[in-house]
C-alpha cells in the first residue's frame, strides 16, 4: 500500500514535495469504512483519504480519472469550499487504488426501470446499492457519475477536516472551537489570531476527525455553481501534464506491442530479422502477442514489423458483410429484453398510418489521442504500474495475476489520461506492460502501442441495427414498437471483469426504452447477438446508437404525422418529464426554431435523457457549393444544479463533436477478421475548419444530479441526420454519413 | 553516428541511426515528453514543433534532416513563465484531456509569428491539421484571437 511520501512524488503535479509530519482527513463514514489508503509515515496521523496537510501545504485527493471531464477540478472544488482554501494554491492528486475510492454512483445506475420516473425512494435505494460498489471495489470513472458520486460526499470531506484544524486550534489556544473562524488556509482566533493550516497539522494529527459536521448553504460557495479555472490547465497549456505515455523511469527500456489483427491467438513468431535490428535487445512473447524491447520507441516499432507471426484466425465472421448478417439473425431469437411494454402495439389502432423503418450503424473505434500504453517494473516480488485508466483496482487486480504477484504487491500510479471515451475503463494495456515486466524482472519498461495497433485493437462501439415500426393518427404519434439488434457491451466487459453477468442488458437497450415520452402504446426490445468480436463501453455506452435510432425515427413519424418535429417532441414529453420538456424549450428559444428552413439551409432536432440528464440538440446544416457544412448546433442540458458551468458547457460541446465526428465519418470495418482502419487518415474526425459554431444552454431545473460527460453524444448524430433530410430530402437510414452525402471534409 | 541536436537553446549529442524521427529523440532520448506522439504519419499534429521557427511535424523529420535548432513547448514557456499563447489557452481554458495541446499550441505560435492578426479562415488553415478529439476547437479559435490582441498590444 502506498506511503503519503511515495504518492507525491510519483503523481503527476509539478514541484512536489513529499509529506512529512503531516495529516490527512477526510469524510468516508458509509457503514464501516474501506481502509485508508493514505498510510502515515512514522508519527504521521492520517485518518482519512480525501485531504493532506504537511507543512508544506494542503494536497486534495481526487481519485477519479482525469480523461478531460475536469473531474479533479470540480472534486477539488468540493473540498476546497468547506475546507477554506485556496483552490489556485493547493496540490491535486489522483492517489492510489483503493477501495474507499469506490464510485458510489454507478451500481445505482444499474437499477431496473428508466431513470428519470425514479422517486425519491428510489434513489435511496440506488445510494445503497452504491454500497455494493464498495464490496466489488469498483473505483470506477465512467457511466458519467462523478457528480452524482462526489457531492456532497467531498464536501463533507472538507467540512469535517476543518472543524478537525479548528479543533486542533482550540486546544491550542485554551478556547471554545465555535469561537474560530476559518480562511485562507487560516484558523483564524478572536483578536485576528492566525494560525496556518500547516502549523496545525501535527497537532491534527493526534486527533479523532470532527465528523457530521453540518454543510454550508450553496448562498455561501465561493467555488461551487461558478466556473473556475481547471486544476490542471497549466500543466496542460505548457507540455507538462504527465501522461501514461510520458512516465519515465531510470534505466527504462521502450517497447512496442503487436497483437493478432484478427483478435485470435498466436501460435509462435520468428524474430530472427527483427533482433538483428539497430537498439533491438529482445521479442518477448506475451501469450497472444508479443513485444519487441528497444532503446527507443521508434527502434522497437520498426523492428515489431519486421517480426513473422503466426496467428490464429477468428472465432468470428471474417468480414463487414458477414458480421452484420450474423447479427441480423438475433432479430429470429427471443428478445433478450423487454424494457418497455406500453399499451398495445400488436394492433394497429383503427385509421392509424403505419410507418416503418430500419436503421444500421457501424463499430466505432475510441481512437483517444494518446495510444494505449502502460508502464511497469517488477523489482523484488512488487510490480509498480503506471497508465492512464479508468479503473485502478481492476488494473491492479489483473495485474497482479500476470506477473504473478499477490494484488496487495501491485501499486497502480494512475497519470493523467490523453482521452478516456470508455476505452481505459478495460486494463488490457496494462496487463500486456505487467506481462512483459514479469519478463524483464527489475528492468522498468514502457509498453506503448502504435496508432495502428490502437485502431485495430479495440474493444469497439458495436454496430447494431433497428427495426423500428410506429403509427401516427391526426397528427400524433400513437405506436412506436423498437427492436434492436446488438452485442451486450456490458456483459463482454463483466466478463473480462471476472464477474458472471446475468439478466437482461439494459445498457443495450438505452437511449430507447427509457425515453420520457408519453407514447401511449410503446415497446422495446433488444435482441443480443452472440458474435465474439471484442466490444465495449463507448462515450454514451448502448445510447450512442439508440439515441440515433429513437430520434431518427421519432422524426420520421412527424414528418407523417405532418407535425413540427420540434413541437411534436415538446407535447409528447411536457406532461412525462418537465426537465426534459425544459430542453427542448431552450433549443427551440436559442435557435429561433419556426419549423421551417430557406433553401440551401437544413435544420434537424433530437432529444436524449441519458446519465440522469435530458439534452436537446438542434443542428444546422448548409449547402456550401455542392457540399454540406455543420454549420450551427445549439445544445440545452439539464444535470440539475451546475457545479462548473464552463466545464460541463465543455463536455457538451465536446461530446457533440465526438459523436458528430462519428457521424460523418467513424467507421471500422473488417476484412479477413481484421479491422481495416488505421489511423486517423481512414478514422478521421471533424476539425477546427468542419467543427460547427456551438451555443450551450445549461438548465438546473433537474433535482437530480446528472452526468456531463456523455449526454451530449446521443442527440448528436440524430440531429444531425434530421438536417440533412430538412436539407436533402433523403432520410439518413445507415453511418457513417459520408458514404450517401457530400460532406465538407 | 553522434549528431548534435541544439533544443530550447542547449545542444545535445545524440547516439541514435539518423532516420531516428525527432519526435522519438525528443520524447526517449531526450526525455522531453510535452512533444506528443498521436499518428506517426503526419495525420493529427500532436508531434509539432518548430525548427528554424518554422511549425513542423516531428514524427516526419529523420534526426539527420534536422538542419537549425528546435523549439518544443517546454522552450515555449513555463507554467510560472508562459508565452502569451499559453497564457490565452489557459484564459480560455482550452484544454480538456490535453493530449493535443502542446502541437496545438505550437502551431498556433507559428501561425501567429507569421500573422499576427489571423481571420477565422486563416485559422482554418493553418490549424486543420491538428486533431482534437475532445473537441475543444472553439476554445482554440477563441485563444488565438486574444493571444494576436495581447501580442499586439505588447
Ligand atoms: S504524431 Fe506527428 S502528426 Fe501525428
Ligand atoms: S484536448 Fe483531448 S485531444 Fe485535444
Amino acid at each position: 500500500m502506498s506511503r503519503i511520501g511515495k504518492i507525491a512524488r510519483r503523481t503527476f503535479l509539478i514541484g512536489s514535495a513529499a509529506v512529512v509530519g503531516g495529516v490527512a482527513f477526510g469524510a468516508y463514514y458509509i457503514g464501516r469504512p474501506a481502509p485508508n489508503p493514505l498510510k502515515p509515515e512514522p508519527g504521521q496521523a492520517v485518518p482519512n483519504p480525501f485531504v493532506v496537510i504537511d507543512q508544506d501545504g494542503v494536497t486534495l485527493v481526487a481519485p477519479r480519472a482525469e480523461m478531460g471531464q475536469g473531474v479533479q477540478t470540480t472534486w477539488a472544488a468540493m473540498i476546497a469550499e468547506e475546507l477554506d482554501v485556496d483552490l489556485g494554491q493547493v496540490r491535486v492528486i489522483h492517489g492510489p487504488a483503493a477501495a474507499a475510492y469506490y464510485n458510489t454512483a454507478m451500481m445505482g445506475g444499474l437499477l431496473p426501470g428508466k431513470e428519470y420516473e425514479m422517486t425519491a425512494f428510489q434513489h435511496g435505494i440506488a445510494d445503497v446499492l452504491g454500497k455494493v460498489g464498495k464490496v466489488l471495489g469498483a473505483q470506477i470513472t465512467g457511466g458519467s457519475t462523478s457528480m452524482a458520486d462526489g457531492f456532497p460526499r467531498m464536501c463533507a470531506a472538507g467540512a469535517s477536516a476543518r472543524e478537525t484544524l479548528k479543533e486542533a486550534a482550540a486546544q491550542r489556544l485554551g478556547i471554545d472551537r465555535s469561537r474560530l473562524t476559518t480562511r485562507d488556509g487560516k484558523v483564524i482566533a478572536p483578536g485576528n489570531v492566525e494560525l496556518r493550516y500547516e502549523d496545525l497539522a501535527a497537532d491534527a494529527a493526534k486527533l479523532s476527525p470532527v465528523t457530521d459536521v453540518a454543510l454550508r448553504d450553496p448562498s455561501q460557495w465561493r467555488y461551487l455553481g461558478k466556473s473556475v479555472p481547471r486544476v490542471d490547465m497549466a500543466a496542460k497549456a505548457t507540455g507538462t501534464a504527465e501522461f501514461g505515455i510520458d512516465v519515465r523511469l531510470p534505466g527504462m527500456k521502450f517497447a512496442a506491442l503487436k497483437a493478432n489483427p484478427a483478435r485470435a491467438g498466436m501460435a509462435g513468431f520468428d524474430a530472427s530479422d527483427a533482433l538483428r535490428m539497430p537498439g533491438v535487445e529482445q521479442v518477448v512473447d506475451l501469450g497472444d502477442a508479443f513485444a519487441v524491447v528497444a532503446t527507443n520507441t521508434w527502434l522497437a516499432l520498426q523492428a515489431a514489423e519486421a517480426v513473422k507471426p503466426d496467428w490464429d484466425a477468428a472465432a468470428y465472421p471474417a468480414d463487414t458483410d458477414a458480421i452484420l448478417a450474423r447479427m441480423a439473425r438475433a432479430f429470429d431469437g427471443s428478445p433478450d429484453s423487454t424494457m418497455r411494454d406500453d399499451g398495445d402495439v400488436a394492433t394497429l389502432p383503427a385509421g392509424a398510418t403505419e410507418v416503418t423503418a430500419d436503421y444500421t450503424v457501424p463499430y466505432l473505434a475510441h481512437a483517444t489521442m494518446e495510444p494505449m500504453n502502460a508502464t511497469a517494473l517488477l523489482k523484488d516480488g512488487k510490480l509498480d504500474i503506471w497508465c492512464g485508466n479508468q479503473a485502478p483496482i481492476l488494473v491492479q487486480d489483473h495485474c497482479a495475476a500476470a506477473a504473478g504477484v499477490a494484488k496487495e504487491d501491485v501499486e497502480v500510479h494512475t497519470t493523467f489520461l490523453g482521452g478516456g471515451f470508455g476505452r481505459r475503463g478495460d486494463f488490457d494495456y496494462a496487463v500486456y506492460a505487467a506481462k512483459l515486466a514479469r519478463a524483464m524482472d527489475g528492468t522498468p519498461v514502457q509498453l506503448t502501442w502504435s496508432r495502428e495497433e490502437d485502431m485495430t485493437h479495440d474493444f469497439y462501439r458495436p454496430a447494431a441495427l433497428a427495426r423500428m415500426k410506429g403509427a401516427v393518427k391526426d397528427g400524433k404519434v400513437v405506436m412506436l414498437d423498437g427492436r434492436i439488434a446488438s452485442q451486450s457491451a456490458i456483459r463482454q466487459y463483466m466478463t473480462r471483469m471476472g464477474l458472471s453477468p446475468v439478466g437482461p442488458d439494459k445498457v443495450m437497450v438505452e437511449g430507447a426504452f427509457n425515453q420520457p415520452y408519453g407514447i401511449p402504446n410503446y415497446r422495446i426490445r433488444g435482441y443480443v447477438s452472440d458474435l465474439a468480436l471484442p466490444v465495449g463501453s463507448w462515450r454514451s455506452v448502448g445510447n450512442s446508437h439508440n439515441g440515433f435510432f429513437h430520434e431518427c425515427f421519432v422524426d420520421e413519424l412527424a414528418h407523417a404525422a405532418g407535425a413540427d418535429p420540434l413541437q411534436m417532441r415538446y407535447d409528447l414529453i411536457r406532461d412525462i418529464h418537465a426537465p426534459s420538456a425544459g430542453t427542448l424549450a431552450a433549443v427551440r428559444e436559442m435557435s429561433g426554431w419556426t419549423g421551417k428552413t430557406p433553401d440551401g439551409i437544413g435544420r434537424g432536432v433530437a432529444f436524449c435523457y441519458s446519465f440522469g440528464t435530458p439534452v436537446a440538440t438542434v443542428i444546422e446544416v448548409r449547402n456550401e457549393d455542392g457540399a454540406i457544412r455543420i454549420a450551427k448546433a445549439w445544445i440545452a442540458c439539464d444535470a440539475g444544479l451546475a457545479l462548473d458551468p464552463s466545464i460541463i458547457e465543455a463536455q457538451m460541446t465536446g461530446a457533440l463533436v465526438y459523436g458528430l465526428s462519428a457521424a460523418c465519418f467513424g467507421e471500422i470495418t473488417f476484412s479477413d477478421g481484421a479491422a481495416e482502419q488505421q489511423n486517423f487518415y481512414d478514422y478521421d474526425a471533424l476539425r477546427i475548419h468542419n467543427c460547427p459554431e456551438m451555443e450551450v444552454r445549461v438548465l438546473e431545473t433537474n433535482p437530480y444530479l446528472g452526468g456531463a460527460g456523455e449526454p451530449g453524444t446521443p442527440g448528436s448524430m440524430p440531429a444531425l441526420a434530421n438536417a440533412i433530410f430538412d436539407l436533402t430530402g433523403t432520410r439518413p437510414r445507415k453511418l457513417p454519413l459520408m458514404h450517401d452525402f457530400d460532406l465538407l471534409v | 553516428m553522434s549528431t548534435t541536436l541544439t533544443v530550447n537553446g542547449t545542444p545535445h549529442d545524440i547516439d541514435l541511426p539518423g532516420e531516428v524521427p525527432l519526435l522519438w529523440v525528443l520524447r526517449d532520448a531526450l526525455g522531453m515528453t510535452g512533444t506528443k506522439y498521436g499518428c506517426g504519419v503526419a495525420a493529427c499534429g500532436a508531434c509539432t514543433v518548430h525548427v528554424n521557427g518554422t511549425a513542423v511535424r516531428s514524427c516526419q523529420m529523420a534526426l539527420a534532416d534536422v538542419d537549425g535548432p528546435v523549439t518544443t513547448i517546454e522552450g515555449l514557456g513555463t507554467p510560472d513563465a508562459m508565452a502569451a499563447i499559453q497564457a490565452a489557452w489557459v484564459d480560455h481554458q482550452v484544454a480538456q484531456c490535453g493530449y493535443c495541446q502542446s502541437g496545438q499550441i505550437m502551431q498556433a505560435a507559428a501561425l501567429l509569428a507569421d500573422n499576427p492578426a489571423p481571420s477565422d479562415d486563416d485559422i482554418d488553415m493553418a490549424m486543420q491539421g491538428n486533431l482534437c478529439r475532445c473537441g475543444t476547437y472553439p476554445r482554440i479559435r477563441a485563444a488565438i484571437h486574444t493571444a494576436a490582441a495581447k501580442m499586439k498590444e505588447a
